[in-house]
């Protein structure tokens, strides 16, 4: 039976977690689907179409979905959900504010986290901050799930031609109004989906500290990020973390500034492709996942890296 | 108002959690536990809204074995009124806390609901939006900020974005941050007050809730570690190895 992708989305692009949502989603079964829900969104769902991996798009164009609130959202996906062996969502704060609502609605269990398809009704989640791996079977019906994005690679964007199929709206139930948001800086990339990504932690010291981690960043393309203890402690916004309870992220290269290496910092960034560490205590934890390891003073060692990285031309 | 503080008792943040050798879960046995953090902030928050003459009473609710009576007096000694303990052997998904918690708030109507974004043990981040959804109610989901006025809540929430408000009509669930506020230590006088404080005891069968968990799981392994890595002795060298040797800059 066909799955249902429920898009992340800004009711002008697609976000990137949706499209490794579709590389899951084709996993468990060829016929993937994506919901398009919005306001104003036709673009979203003409960018869904052309996913080579996407069969079939639903698009939903109504006010009541122009912020997508759970509240709203989640009786939508019931409605569509009968036809469908599964309904997705990214596992981010979207995904994850929407998928048990909707699941509970359905009185189904709810996946959360999927990093792998075994089968069409079995996956495997991590628990306990990534120490350990759980393979659970879903007897439901329809599974709700939402999909860990780093797991999965990004679906190809364009290639495909769905036909986009205008679909019905479930209306606003009138629990929750969207008042506004703080958006963080936009200049760099997305943290989740970056190839590269400088965090840095308790070690800075000052929020405007951050600005050595911004230089290297600058020459590296690179996402900034952060520990739990730098965001608490003021010196970046909250959609920094990195970790068990903030974003998880893959990238090509994590290079980790005065951050001691917490498991709940490493359950965000042990999957990536090559660690850096940077701490002056050669006896920080961080070190047992760095591929390469450097015992020094982040500030010497940050405005040498930007001077190295000049010199090959980055 | 009454405020319901979800209180669910894991294993200690600062524990090294091992795999067991059969492949059934992890290691429980002889480990320290602790009320769930997300929770402690949830706890805190009721304890600060009755101290802003905001509710009236903090109930403080924990599902599960009878040790989950520990947890509920943690949350008794930071301040919270009473407790209820709705005792149970059986595995306990989030599906099945959601139903049992809504059968004993609609028993006890509480006017807000708070619980932690996720529990640190199945890192599930399910709970609170499920029992908002069974009850009907909205749901403020990783909460920063929390303004409660009489008909609705302002709730600063902590997105992928950056910040998002919402506002919420009353009765709500809202589940708990890390940013909301930080939870106070019970004091020692406190927690012998706690140990007089009343717990109910409920078991599902009395509030007629199908607890049975939904997904079965096959096993629990631990993940692939990650190869030991090497130490360099200088930043050129770190950049040569990046570049030459990674591939990745
Ligand atoms: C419920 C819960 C959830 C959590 N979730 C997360 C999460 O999602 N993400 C997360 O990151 N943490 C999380 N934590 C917090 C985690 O346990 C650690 O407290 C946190 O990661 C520590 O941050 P840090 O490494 O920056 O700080 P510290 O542990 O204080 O480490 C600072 C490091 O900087 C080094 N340093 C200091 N000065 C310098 C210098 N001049 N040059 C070089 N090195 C220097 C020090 O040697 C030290 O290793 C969570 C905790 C709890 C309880």
């Amino acid at each position: 039976m066909a799955v249902l992708v429920v898009a992340e989305h800004d009711n002008a692009e697609l976000k990137d977690p949706t499209f490794n949502t579709v590389t899951a989603a084709a996993e468990i079964d060829d016929d993937a689907h994506v919901l398009v829900a919005g306001a104003g969104c036709r673009a979203v769902a003409d960018a869904a179409a052309a996913i080579a991996a996407v069969r079939k798009v639903l698009l939903v164009d109504d006010a009541a979905y122009e912020h997508r609130l759970a509240e709203a959202m989640a009786p939508l996906l019931v409605s569509l959900a009968d036809g469908y062996d599964a309904v997705l969502a990214p596992a981010d704060t979207f995904g994850k504010d929407l998928m048990p609502r909707a699941a509970a609605l359905a009185d189904a269990a709810q996946i959360s986290d999927i990093q792998e398809v075994v089968s069409p009704d079995t996956f495997v989640r991590p628990i306990y901050a990534g120490n350990a791996l759980a393979t659970v079977r879903s007897p439901d019906a329809t599974k709700f799930m939402t999909v860990r994005a780093t797991a999965f690679a990004a679906a190809e964007a364009t290639g495909g031609a769905a036909p986009v199929e205008e679909t019905a709206s479930a209306g606003d139930p009138g629990l929750s109004t969207y008042v506004g948001s703080e958006v963080s800086g936009k200049e760099r990339p997305e943290l989740a989906s970056a190839r590269v990504v400088v965090s840095g932690g308790r070690g800075m010291q000052s929020g405007d500290n951050f600005r050595l981690i911004e230089n290297v960043a600058d020459r590296l393309g690179a996402a900034v990020g952060a520990s739990r203890a730098a965001v608490d402690a003021g010196f970046v916004p909250n959609d920094y973390q990195v970790g068990q309870t903030g974003k998880i992220v893959a990238p090509e290269l994590y290079v980790a500034v005065g951050i001691s290496g917490a498991i709940q910092h490493l359950a965000g960034m042990k999957d990536s492709k090559v660690i850096v560490a940077i701490n002056k205590d050669e006896e920080a934890p961080i070190f047992q996942v760095a591929d390469f390891g450097l015992v020094a003073d982040l500030f010497d060692a940050l405005p040498e890296l930007e001077k190295e990285l000049e010199k090959i031309g980055l | 108002m009454k405020v319901f503080v979800a209180v669910k008792r894991v294993i200690d943040y600062n524990v090294k959690v091992r795999v067991k050798a059969d492949g059934t879960g992890v290691e429980t046995a002889n480990v320290k536990m602790s009320m769930n953090p997300f929770d402690e902030i949830g706890v805190e928050e009721a304890l600060r809204l009755r101290e802003a003459g905001k509710a009236e009473e903090v109930v403080a609710v924990g599902l599960g074995p009878r040790q989950c009576q520990e947890t509920i007096r943690t949350a008794l000694a930071m301040g919270a009124d009473r407790g209820i303990h709705v005792k149970t052997d059986a595995e306990l998904q989030p599906l099945a806390v959601a139903k049992l918690l809504k059968a004993v708030i609609e028993e006890e109507r509480p006017g807000l609901v708070i619980l932690g974004k996720q529990a640190i043990d199945d890192d599930s981040s399910q709970t609170g939006q499920m029992t908002a959804a069974l009850l009907g109610w909205p749901q403020a989901t990783f909460a920063s900020r929390l303004d409660i006025g009489n008909e609705s809540a302002r709730v600063t929430r902590e997105v992928d974005g950056g910040l998002e408000t919402v506002d919420v009509k009353m009765p709500c669930v809202v589940t708990t941050d890390l940013r909301l506020n930080e939870p106070r230590y019970a004091s020692l006088p406190n927690i012998m007050k706690a140990k007089k404080k009343p717990i109910d005891e409920k078991t599902p069968e009395e509030l007629g809730v199908d607890a049975a968990p939904r997904l079965e799981t096959l096993r629990v392994t631990e993940p692939p570690g990650r190869e030991a890595g090497i130490k360099v002795e200088s930043v050129a060298e770190l950049v040569d190895k990046l570049r030459n040797e990674a591939g990745v800059i």
